[in-house]
């Protein structure tokens, strides 16, 4: 029970953390973006003078600085980023309502595929060294980690989508599985394929330790070893590495989501870096950033569970 | 030193892969001047055209009319170009930040990791976005943002090396021979550093080039008309139905040359034994 | 007596990259039931890997040769199948270094639980209670609170405890404990050769003592067994094998066992000479180089295990006639 508790107020400790730095990144980004030469409506030259002031009044953009910042700050604690300069009929909040499922399958998806196929892949080839199947797990961890996904996922769409016509090579309808399955390969490669190397040297290392040993004399068949006694151990370099993953996952993402045409909150940012709409890219980074934070939670406990010596510290 | 260079040679899958890299940047340096186009020549009359068409389009061209095997040489030349100077930069600064970090040790180097902590949490993407916003899209952006980011490894590993080799016996031996911090630095924590430094920078080149490549595709880096095998796929990108090859000849240059860097790497790390520390 | 376990010709090799080492050379050994035999031999001997072969707990590198036979069957060789009903169950082996010999994810109770629901098909709650019962056995305090706890939370002595209540669990006919006190703290080593002792009476079990420490196993044993460079050099009951040995080398083990009584020494006996390495093979007797005894014939022509009055000694010149 104390350990439950102890658990509990270091994940309230973090969650306080997590909080000012969320606000300084919304703040540099906000000074960052206020910064910048030229504003969002530079590109719209056909707009006369009148009506580009009457714009500017409109979104707030005469006002000083602070002003500006200390609105903004209130709008978003009330749920509200504010228009979208860009997409004139939308405010950015519904554009985040409207990506933030489609991109958060298309990454929970990811990860889930990466730790699941990976691990498994990672055991198989660590369990049976030196096979066929240990080469050629070993090939796949290489060539995962070099190709990156914005080769991959046209290639997948050439071969399943253009040729043989099983997949359709882009787009996206709600509730339609298929539209994702490319997709979430190309993106959940590379991390698989580093999980699986990962888990493979891991459990290399830990089958030949004493308590394996231990577990083994005990006349434990070889499947119970392994999932009871030797997993655990053999994953904490890979809990180490999910925070990396989930990055790369939430980077590629980006990537994914603009040649698959899937309608996610990364297309909305890198068009919104492109067209240099404030609002958008401040939205888009504080919804990220709170993302990130929170996963770094999740790891965080997935790590205890892990190891309970680590739960004591 | 000579065992591990016979065990790298005994590697033929790296060995291999050490020779194909060379010869992508052989042919990228050679290569233009077997073909009589140039990267920027619109050569109207052969529009996406497959390749193998006449006019020494050996690999076709793409929806400009612009020839693809010296285009693609051309991406590859620049990012190789950029995946060493980046590399070497990111060394440099990486080695010396981790070096003076793990030799001071205590407080100063619980600060400077502690800002490397901080650095290596914000993914680069979005740094090189909120960057790009402001600035607008540029090389050096491009640059500037690499450099911010590709060091923070290196600087790890070496604070790691340089805190286990500090506690050794010779550097007590050295500082009580009255030697000066910056001389045992350079004398003796940098070359026993050496073996680790060339395998990580010997991977870090094939990282930055994936990196760049990255924020070309999306259309954050190297700009138009130049090319970079990033920018190049993502041209090819809007054309997958109709002229595939626009996207899959620098693809597959693309992916062979990470590939055998990454496995060059793997085996110059089994040659010399490192491991992370 | 019938025997719980006959080792008839065993060898290992191990191989690495075209280099092979023979560990354990031609063994014959037998253990009768309820019998307690000393096994003693410094490092590299291949005390270990003998038994460990006989458990087939042996990396994939290593090759064995020769029997094991347990209940009528061969435990060498055997299908992971058929050795797993034995392990655990009828044979137990406990290791050195209880500080790693338990997994440091799961609970004290788990630990002990899991051996009777593979082998007893037992529920898990039967099961942790019976591991209940053995913490007291073993003589650890707190018995129910132990269970819950960790490996890292329990003392060194308290992990070798749980590491022997585990092999005790489903009362084999055999336990095969390899330096059971070997890291351990000397007053700690003394209640471990009690507890094991004790359990052995109660349980009318045959034990195997792996020691490289004669003064530890020897008040113990019944019979003692001499390993040398991977083979049997003497064996014999206890008491004549201290009183009267028969091969050199085991006399000069038991001169380095310190006396307790007696005028302190000038200087501690110790042995000359290092052991010869595992991969040093010899046409002729091993331990010549370092036998004050040794004639030309020992660097010729290597003695077989022959049966004396006593007991049995692989030597040109035993101490005994």
């Amino acid at each position: 029970m104390a350990r439950l508790t102890a658990m509990v107020r270091y994940l309230m400790t973090r969650l306080a953390m997590a909080i000012p730095t969320l606000f300084v990144i919304v703040t540099i980004t906000f000074f960052g973006m206020r910064a910048a030469p030229g504003g969002p409506f530079d590109q719209e030259q056909t707009l006369p003078p009148e009506i580009l002031s009457n714009l500017q009044t409109a979104y707030g953009l005469g006002l000083p600085v602070w002003t500006q910042y200390l609105r903004y700050l209130d709008s978003v604690a009330h749920g509200d980023f504010g228009p979208s300069f860009k997409y004139k009929d939308f405010t950015v909040s519904e554009l985040i309502v409207q990506g933030l499922p489609v991109t958060l399958t298309l990454g929970a998806t990811a990860i889930l595929v990466a730790l699941v196929v990976g691990i498994s892949i990672g055991v198989l080839a660590a369990v049976h060294q030196h096979s066929m199947l240990d080469h050629a797990a070993i090939s796949l961890a290489v060539l995962g980690v070099a190709i990156p996904s914005f080769v991959v996922l046209p290639a997948l769409a050439l071969l399943f989508g253009i040729h043989l016509h099983w997949l359709p090579v882009a787009g996206w309808e709600p509730g339609q599985p298929k539209f994702l399955i490319m997709p979430v390969v190309a993106l959940a490669l590379p991390p698989l394929a580093y999980i699986a190397r990962l888990t493979r040297g891991s459990m290399l290392e830990v089958l030949h330790s004493p308590f394996i040993r231990t577990a083994r004399a005990k006349g434990l068949p070889l499947r119970t070893v392994i999932v009871r006694h030797a997993l655990r151990p053999a994953l904490v370099p890979v809990a180490s590495f999910l925070g990396s993953a989930v990055a790369a996952i939430m980077t590629g993402s980006l990537v994914v989501e603009s040649i698959a045409g899937l309608p996610g909150i990364g297309r909305y940012l890198v068009q919104g870096a492109v067209n240099r709409d404030y609002t958008l890219v401040l939205g888009m980074v504080i919804i990220y950033s709170a993302l990130l934070i929170f996963m770094g939670l999740l790891i965080d406990i997935v790590y205890a569970w892990l190891d309970p010596r680590i739960r004591a510290s | 030193m000579q065992d591990a260079t016979a065990r790298f040679f005994a590697n033929r899958i790296a060995v291999a892969a050490l020779a194909v890299a060379l010869g992508i940047v052989l042919l990228s340096i050679v290569g233009p001047w077997f073909n009589p186009n140039r990267p920027d020549t619109l050569d109207w009359l052969h529009v996406a055209a497959r390749p193998g068409t006449p006019n020494a389009h050996w690999f076709g061209t793409d929806r400009l009319g612009r020839d693809l095997f010296v285009r693609t040489l051309e991406g590859t030349r620049v990012s190789l170009a950029v995946g060493l100077l980046a590399s070497t930069v990111s060394v440099l600064i990486g080695v010396g930040y981790g070096a003076i970090a793990g030799y001071i040790g205590g407080r100063t180097d619980l600060i400077m990791m502690r800002i490397i902590e901080i650095l290596s949490g914000l993914p680069l993407i979005f740094f090189v976005i909120f960057v790009t916003v402001i600035v607008g899209r540029s090389v050096y952006v491009l640059f500037a943002c690499i450099g911010a980011v590709a060091w923070l490894t290196m600087a790890r590993i070496v604070r790691g090396q340089t805190l286990s080799i500090r506690q050794q016996e010779f550097v007590e031996a050295a500082v009580a021979c009255g030697a000066t911090p910056s001389r045992i630095i350079l004398r003796h924590v940098v070359p026993n550093l050496l073996g680790t430094v060339v395998v990580y920078a010997t991977l870090s080149v094939p990282q930055i080039i994936l990196l760049e490549s990255f924020l070309s595709f999306l259309g954050l880096g190297i700009q138009v008309p130049s090319a970079s095998l990033g920018s190049l796929v993502a041209d090819g990108a809007g054309e997958l139905q109709a002229a595939p090859w626009i996207l899959l000849v620098p693809g597959s240059f693309l992916a062979v040359l990470l590939l055998c860097l990454n496995l060059c790497g793997d085996g110059l790390r089994d040659a010399l034994d490192v491991r992370e520390g | 007596m019938a025997a719980a376990l006959v080792v008839e010709n065993l060898s290992v090799r191990f191989t690495q990259r075209r280099v092979s080492v023979e560990a354990v050379r031609d063994v014959s050994l037998d253990v009768e039931r309820g019998e307690c035999l000393a096994l003693v031999g410094e490092s590299g001997s291949g005390k270990t890997q003998l038994f460990q072969a006989a458990m087939g707990l042996l990396p994939e590198n290593a090759s064995t040769r020769g029997r094991a036979m347990f209940d009528g069957v061969d435990l060498i060789g055997a299908e992971d199948a058929a050795l797993n009903r034995v392990r655990g169950a009828k044979i137990a082996m406990i290791f050195q270094d209880p500080m790693t010999a338990l997994t440091p994810q799961l609970r004290i109770g788990t630990q002990l639980a899991e051996v009777l629901v593979q082998h007893a098909g037992s529920s898990w709650r039967d099961a942790w209670a019976a591991a209940g019962r053995m913490l007291e056995r073993m003589l650890i305090d707190e018995p129910q609170r132990r269970l819950r706890q960790y490996p890292h939370e329990l003392s060194g002595g308290m992990r070798q405890r749980v590491v022997i209540g585990m092999g005790l669990m489903c009362g084999p006919s055999l336990l095969i404990a390899d330096e059971p006190t070997a890291s351990l703290d000397v007053t700690v080593q003394v209640q471990i050769m009690e507890l094991l002792r004790t359990s052995r009476r109660e349980l009318g079990m045959a034990l195997i003592l792996i020691s490289h420490d004669l003064g530890v196993v020897a008040g113990s044993a019944d019979r003692i067994a001499v390993m040398y460079a991977g083979r049997i050099v003497e064996s014999g009951a206890a008491g004549e094998v201290l009183r009267r040995p028969l091969h050199p080398y085991t006399a000069e083990l038991i001169r380095c066992i310190p006396h307790l009584k007696g005028p302190l020494p000038r200087r501690m006996a110790t042995l000359t000479g290092q052991p010869p390495r595992p991969q040093e093979v010899h046409a002729a007797c091993a331990f010549a180089p370092r036998c004050v005894r040794a004639e030309a014939r020992c660097r010729a022509e290597r003695p077989q295990l022959k049966a004396h009055d006593a007991g049995f000694a692989a030597c040109h010149f035993p101490l005994q006639p």
